[in-house]
């Protein structure tokens, strides 16, 4: 039994730089020779792992090198299995960890073009997001700029967990250039390990880490609802990729609530949040974190509330499902159509402009 | 489910008795402990103070909702902050809402969070000196919790064992702010000596340890800060089961207050499914996370989630179980649950028993 569906839009699947020797031909003549001279190299995100069982699933691990590194593997692993239409690529090589912000951004400079070259150029079903040095906004803001020429990139990238809360208004500047070029901005999950990955410390274990990644997203709504965001960019879609969605329902409740309570604090922000959200949030598939029971998840997607809110993704190499069960049990056929194809069309619309 | 369900002809009902599981009791100052410290601690703290680490030494860098945090109403009229007169707490809260007893969560000083690690053993013997002598002693309703030095696992076992056997003590409280996560062996001993005197650990959201107040850094308002102290409550219980507190003692009971409760089946379901692929990391864990969850821990009810659709609250409390949930009114805070208005589903008598009475009683070994 295959997959059930043609043409899906797979809104989260990652490729790994194999290391900084990789990016050398892509990085400017300054830069080369610094990373040649220091050594510096070994920046895969500690948020991922290669070897933990959930970043790489085991039939999806190739023989040598990082589960994601070819493109070849990719097309059989993912593309062809689940007759994919479009994949976006989400980069989560270490550039937004770095606290050289010059670096940072000769990083981001040098895997945007990777990905362009060594991806996108080799396969046709493949769009990317570009990568940013979030450190730095106007940095930032310039490498979107730089790379929007290209419309194969269809959406900027940010990590869950950075320096500040991405509400805050030093970040803006970003979204004045997605909003220029019509990019919705990905949140996606993992650390620059800036802070600790609780409120309550460091957690021992990799799964705790893991598990709360979760929170971070939601502290990065209540920070672009409050700052203000969607206010000042009304046409800005946020995705958030890779952080669950089952959390959501309960999220939205309290977020509303307080806000209730709380909205003199934020004047500007004249609508609920849940409102917000339901107009400007959208979510990709994997890890589903789904219930034991079918009509919980039955429960937990009458309470979002909006059948626009999902984004099918894979999230491959990652392990969270085996085979082709991408799906998990409790959705409706006619939200599995809006999650596999339209919803990704609607948020995205650079896809539409390159229908074929 | 039809609207008539919804209406709530409460107010009537709640004449069984209530156990409020969260009550802020407050000094009118901290000279309210001078009595129960030292001399050289007294000097101590009118020189130095208290040093806690956030930037000010008389507020919280996230600006309440309303002074003092508490109703407009709840100010004393003889003086003195809200809560820090017993009877005029009698009056507006005990009395008049039939509450059988009140389980006391002191904020302000924790104690706990003093980076002075001489100061914090004697400042909790203080305040637990003053908990009984100005407050248990003086209404038998009113039950405290043991305040101890936590980062100091051996002092804070010793002063559980000091007032163990009391019963105007029914539980040990520990700040949830800490250096490291709660489920980290540094505590390890102070679960022990819970679990050998049968009292439950009531962590009510307090105290400062200089962490970002989310994994992306600060936020700026107290509408962001107010929903995150529930997230952080949340990555304590995952830190208690996935660490292994939660198995190594099986008995030790612990007690999660004003975090809310709507957000612990969407958590459960995410670290039973994370830890089916990552179960290797973490061979203490013998059965699904959610299992240890449903055992051992349980959960007040302020501030009440509010589900858009209101009787989706049922099917929470459902999940967790109906044995697992307190009643809590918050007072004297600005975002008080009122126990005769705060339930906007119809619970069935049972259930309402439980949850405004008997599942406290079990728990804290009340009545």
């Amino acid at each position: 039994m295959g997959f059930p569906a043609v043409g899906a839009i797979d809104c989260d699947v990652h490729p790994a730089v194999p290391g900084m020797r990789a990016l050398l031909p892509y990085l400017e003549e300054h830069w080369r020779e610094q990373v040649t001279v220091r050594g510096i190299d070994g920046l895969d995100p500690s948020s991922y792992p290669v070897n933990v069982p959930a970043n790489g699933r085991p039939d999806w691990r190739p023989a040598a090198g990082k589960p994601g590194s070819d493109v070849g593997l990719m097309r059989q692993h993912v593309l062809t299995p689940f007759h994919t239409r479009y994949a976006i690529l989400n980069c989560l090589y270490g550039a937004s960890s770095v606290f050289n912000m010059h670096l940072a951004a000769a990083l981001c400079r040098a895997i945007n073009d990777w990905v362009a070259a060594e991806w996108l150029d080799k396969e046709p079903r493949l769009r990317a997001s570009i990568v940013v040095p979030v450190q730095d906004a106007e940095f930032a803001a310039a490498e979107i700029d730089r790379c929007a020429g290209d419309t194969r990139f269809v959406q900027v990238l940010l990590p869950a967990a950075g320096e500040s809360p991405l509400g805050k208004r030093q970040h803006w500047p970003i979204y004045v250039a997605a909003e220029r070029h019509g990019l919705p901005v990905c949140i996606h999950a993992g650390s620059t390990f800036r802070h600790a990955t609780t409120k309550n410390g460091w957690p021992s274990y990799y799964l705790e880490d893991y598990v709360v990644g979760s929170h971070a997203f939601q502290a990065q709504l209540l920070s672009l609802i409050s700052e203000g965001v969607f206010s000042k960019f009304p046409g800005l879609t946020v995705v958030l990729a890779e952080a669950g969605f089952t959390w959501l329902p309960q999220f939205m409740w309290r977020a509303v609530k307080t806000w209730r309570a709380m909205r003199a604090e934020v004047p500007w922000v004249d609508r609920a949040p849940a409102e917000i959200i339901r107009d400007h949030v959208r979510f990709t598939l994997q890890p589903s974190d789904a219930p034991p029971d079918p009509r919980q998840m039955e429960q937990t997607i009458e309470q979002i509330g909006s059948d626009r809110l999902l984004l099918f993704s894979t999230d491959y190499p990652h392990w969270h499902f085996d085979g082709d069960a991408a799906l998990p049990e409790g959705l409706s056929q006619s939200l599995i159509q809006r999650m596999l194809v339209d919803n990704p069309l609607e948020t995205y619309p650079r896809l539409k402009g390159t229908l074929q | 489910m039809s609207s008539a369900l919804l209406e709530r002809a409460v107010a009537h009902e709640t004449k069984i008795g209530v156990i409020d599981c969260d009550v802020h009791h407050a000094m009118r100052s901290s000279k309210d402990l001078y009595p129960y410290l030292p001399a050289r601690w007294r000097e101590h703290l009118e020189t130095y103070g208290s040093r806690r680490p956030t930037p000010f030494t008389g507020s919280s860098p996230y600006f309440k909702a309303a002074p003092a945090l508490s109703r407009k109403d709840s100010w004393p009229r003889n003086g003195g902050p809200p809560g820090s007169d017993l009877a005029f707490l009698q009056e507006q809260l005990l009395d008049r809402y039939g509450i059988e007893a009140g389980m006391l969560h002191l904020l302000s000083p924790t104690g706990m969070d003093q980076r002075n690690q001489e100061l914090a053993p004697v400042l909790c013997r203080a305040i637990n000196e003053w908990q009984f002598h100005e407050w248990t002693q003086k209404d038998q309703r009113l039950k405290a919790a043991i305040v101890v030095p936590g980062e100091d696992a051996a002092a804070a076992v010793a002063e559980i064992e000091h007032w163990a056997g009391n019963r105007d003590f029914a539980q040990v409280s520990v700040v949830t702010h800490t250096i490291e996560p709660l489920g980290r062996r540094r505590y390890w001993p102070i679960y022990e000596a819970a679990a050998a005197h049968g009292l439950p650990i009531g962590l009510h959201s307090s105290g400062n340890n200089g962490y970002a107040v989310t994994a992306a850094g600060w936020s700026s308002y107290y509408v962001e800060e107010h929903h995150e102290v529930s997230m952080s409550q949340q990555a304590l219980v995952t830190s208690l089961v996935c660490e292994g507190v939660l198995a190594r003692y099986p008995s030790l009971k612990v007690v999660i207050v004003e975090a809310g409760l709507a957000w612990v089946p969407s958590l459960c379901w995410r670290l039973d499914r994370q830890w089916a692929r990552m179960k290797d990391e973490v061979p203490h864990l013998t059965r699904p996370p959610s299992s240890y969850v449903r055992e051992q821990v349980w959960f007040t009810t302020q501030p009440m989630d509010e589900p858009e659709r209101p009787e989706d609250i049922l099917s929470i409390l459902e999940w967790i179980g109906w044995d697992r949930i307190l009643f809590a009114t918050d007072y004297p805070h600005w975002d008080f649950d009122n126990p005769e208005t705060a339930f906007k589903a119809q619970m069935t008598e049972q259930q309402r028993r439980m949850v405004f009475r008997d599942n406290a009683r079990a728990v804290y070994g009340l009545g």
